[in-house]
């Protein structure tokens, strides 16, 4: 089966810096990758490349086997990418109906529509109902984004993605500054996509139980580089991960 | 509402958005007299020409200084074929045609060149094209009529000697002028019902969007650069129709007013005060502006003339009349302090939800 998103010795520097240096790496359908890797390892930076943020130094990302090197985060969008970030990014003087409505609108190919209005296109909302239910924000639709606590804008964020309903879901740390009751919504959320064969999903995590239950395999990222990749229980118990990674983070075995 | 998914909020706001246009469409009747009207008719028209570019500033989140510009290219448009084709409604048809088509090129032009690179340069790139605009239109003098423009006829039922009937209606002659007056405002309401529908449609909100978070917008899979460059346009072409029915309205059009830097800064001045990005705020901001424009200068005479009459030292120069702009000025930055957010924005502070 071709891979849904592959890199081949792709890399950036930033000055004299390598923040990603040659990873190759394949990413299939049916299949949750964890990504894992210390704090600075390059796994956000990985990750916009792939989605477009970040032009490479060189290498090759391919996209359900196109070459997408070139092109820019839109187009990768709408080639079935999907990107939630590690910084919450909303759009904040927007209620939280309309940041959703903003994805299903562009998931919908409605780009330059301007003279149905928004109440005619019940099709668009009710989607986006559907994705903030999936995160238990349906009773906040009408508040501002901005408003929102930070569990709450990281559901927000999720749901975007969720709505977007891209065929490659790429999660940066969805939990991170969460409280813990707020966990298991975008938790189960992510059990309940995985169980969709026809996706892939990425999911940079550092919390090693929220990794162990989740992941089907395990990437490891250090100074940039391919540290180990293979199935959980083999990464885990590898040397590089228990020195490298699980060696230099506090309380990750939480 | 079919028209908007977000009416204006907040009592006071509604109750002013509705009196003003109550006001503006009963004013032949309300406010009689040459002044009045006039007065009227660049409410309405700077009520469109900010709306248009509130679209731009206040939704896209884009700053341009040609605005006026287009405003200019609809003045011009009309006023040129008027003048070289004679009176006819043709005329004015194909000098508004050419007008929309004019202005759609250049903001594709401006849009398509510069904002492949940064807002900030799109910016600077409308201030070159209009500054080079007024150039050659000062210059094509054979054409533009260089400094003193063109003065033209006008389709006869606009002219201020016709007559719609003989008798008066409510005490006021129906003639020419109020005929114009209706044409002004009724142009004027359905290009900004249209505007209202375009930023309260998907597109509408995706400009917001991009305002709000361009990097995050073309996650979504959105392309801003064409956003942008439509939304240009299109405020382009709102501009465009304010100024074709402003020189309709004037029977002349020259540089003073069509493309003056002050006319630039004056629809800054009413989005500002108005409100930004709720298109509401631009009846309001007009209203304040040009009736400010208008009366601020006899409040000054009076108060100037009541402290000299009274013997008080430095304030008859103070408030001489020829001080006005300072006083509007001062208004001005009174209001941004205070009300940041603008009239629109101050009134509808009632809930921490969407603006
Ligand atoms: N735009 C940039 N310019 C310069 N350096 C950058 C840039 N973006 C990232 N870096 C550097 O690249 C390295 C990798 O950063 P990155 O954010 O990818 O790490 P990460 O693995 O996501 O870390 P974390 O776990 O803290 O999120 C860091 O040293 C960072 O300082
Ligand atoms: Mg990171």
């Amino acid at each position: 089966m071709t891979p849904s998103l592959e890199t081949r010795d792709l890399a950036i520097r930033f000055g004299g810096h390598v923040a990603v240096d040659a990873i190759s790496c394949a990413f299939r359908p049916g299949e949750l990758t964890a990504i894992v890797g210390p704090n600075g390892a390059g796994k956000t930076t990985y990750f916009n490349l792939m989605s477009g943020q970040l032009r490479a130094t060189s290498g090759v990302v391919l996209l359900h086997g196109v070459d997408v090197t070139t092109l820019g985060a839109p187009q990768r969008a709408r080639l079935g990418l999907g990107r939630a970030f590690q910084l919450t990014n909303l759009f904040p003087a927007l209620s939280v109906l309309e940041n959703v409505r903003l994805a299903t609108q562009a998931q919908a190919g409605v780009h330059y529509e301007l003279t149905r209005p928004w109440p005619l296109r019940r099709a668009l909302i009710e989607r986006a109902y559907a994705a903030l239910e999936a995160v238990g924000l349906e009773g906040k639709r009408e508040r501002r984004a901005a408003a929102l606590s930070h569990g709450d804008q990281r559901k927000l964020e999720v749901a975007m993605m969720i709505a977007l309903e891209p065929s490659v879901f790429m999660f940066d740390e969805p939990t991170a500054g969460m409280s813990v009751d707020e966990v298991p919504v975008i938790l189960d959320l992510i059990a309940r996509l995985k169980r969709d064969a026809s996706k892939t999903i990425l999911l940079v995590e550092h919390k090693m139980d929220v990794v162990r239950s989740l992941a089907d395999r395990i990437v490891v990222l250090h100074h940039g580089r391919l540290a180990a990749d293979g199935d959980p229980a083999t990464v885990i118990a590898s040397p590089i991960v228990q020195e490298a990674y699980l060696g230099v983070r506090r309380g990750t075995a939480a | 509402m079919i028209l908007s998914g977000r009416p204006p909020r907040g009592r006071t706001l509604q109750a002013l958005v509705i009196a003003v246009t109550l006001a503006l469409a009963l004013a032949p009747f309300l406010f009689p007299g040459v002044k009045p009207l006039n007065v009227a008719a660049k409410v309405c028209v700077y009520a469109l020409l900010g709306a248009s570019y509130d679209l731009l500033l206040g939704y896209a989140g884009m700053v341009s200084f040609a605005h006026v510009m287009f405003f200019g290219v609809g003045s011009y448009g009309v006023g040129l074929a008027l003048y070289g084709l004679g009176p006819s409604w043709g005329a004015v048809a194909l000098g508004l045609a050419a007008g929309l088509a004019v202005s759609t090129l250049l903001a594709l032009a401006i849009g398509l060149f510069s904002l492949r690179v940064q807002a900030i340069f799109f910016t600077m790139v409308t201030l070159a094209v209009s500054y080079a605009f007024n150039v050659l239109a000062s210059q094509l003098d054979w054409l533009t009529g260089g400094e003193d423009g063109r003065s033209f006829r006008v389709p006869e039922i606009l002219q201020p000697g016709f007559r719609l009937i003989d008798r008066e209606a409510f005490g006021v002659a129906l003639g020419g002028r109020q005929v114009s007056y209706y044409l002004v405002l009724v142009g004027c309401v359905v290009v900004f019902l249209a505007l209202l529908r375009i930023v309260n449609s998907p597109f509408g909100r995706v400009l917001e969007a991009i305002r709000e978070n361009p990097f995050r917008a073309e996650a979504l899979g959105y392309r801003i650069v064409f956003h942008r460059t439509l939304a240009t346009c299109l405020a382009a072409a709102g501009a465009t129709f304010a100024g074709a029915l402003n020189a309709l309205w004037l029977r002349y059009v020259g540089p003073d007013t069509a493309l003056a830097g002050s006319i630039q800064i004056a629809t800054l001045v009413v989005v500002v005060i108005g409100g930004m990005g709720t298109l509401y705020g631009a009846i309001l901001g007009a209203a304040l502006f040009v009736v400010a424009q208008n009366y601020l200068q006899t409040l000054l005479g009076a108060v100037s003339t009541a402290a000299g009459d009274a013997g008080l030292p430095l304030l008859p120069g103070l408030f001489h009349p020829d001080r006005w702009l300072l006083w509007l000025g001062l208004l001005f930055i009174l209001a941004v302090y205070f009300a940041p957010a603008g009239l629109v924005g101050a009134l509808s502070r009632e809930d921490d939800t969407t603006p």
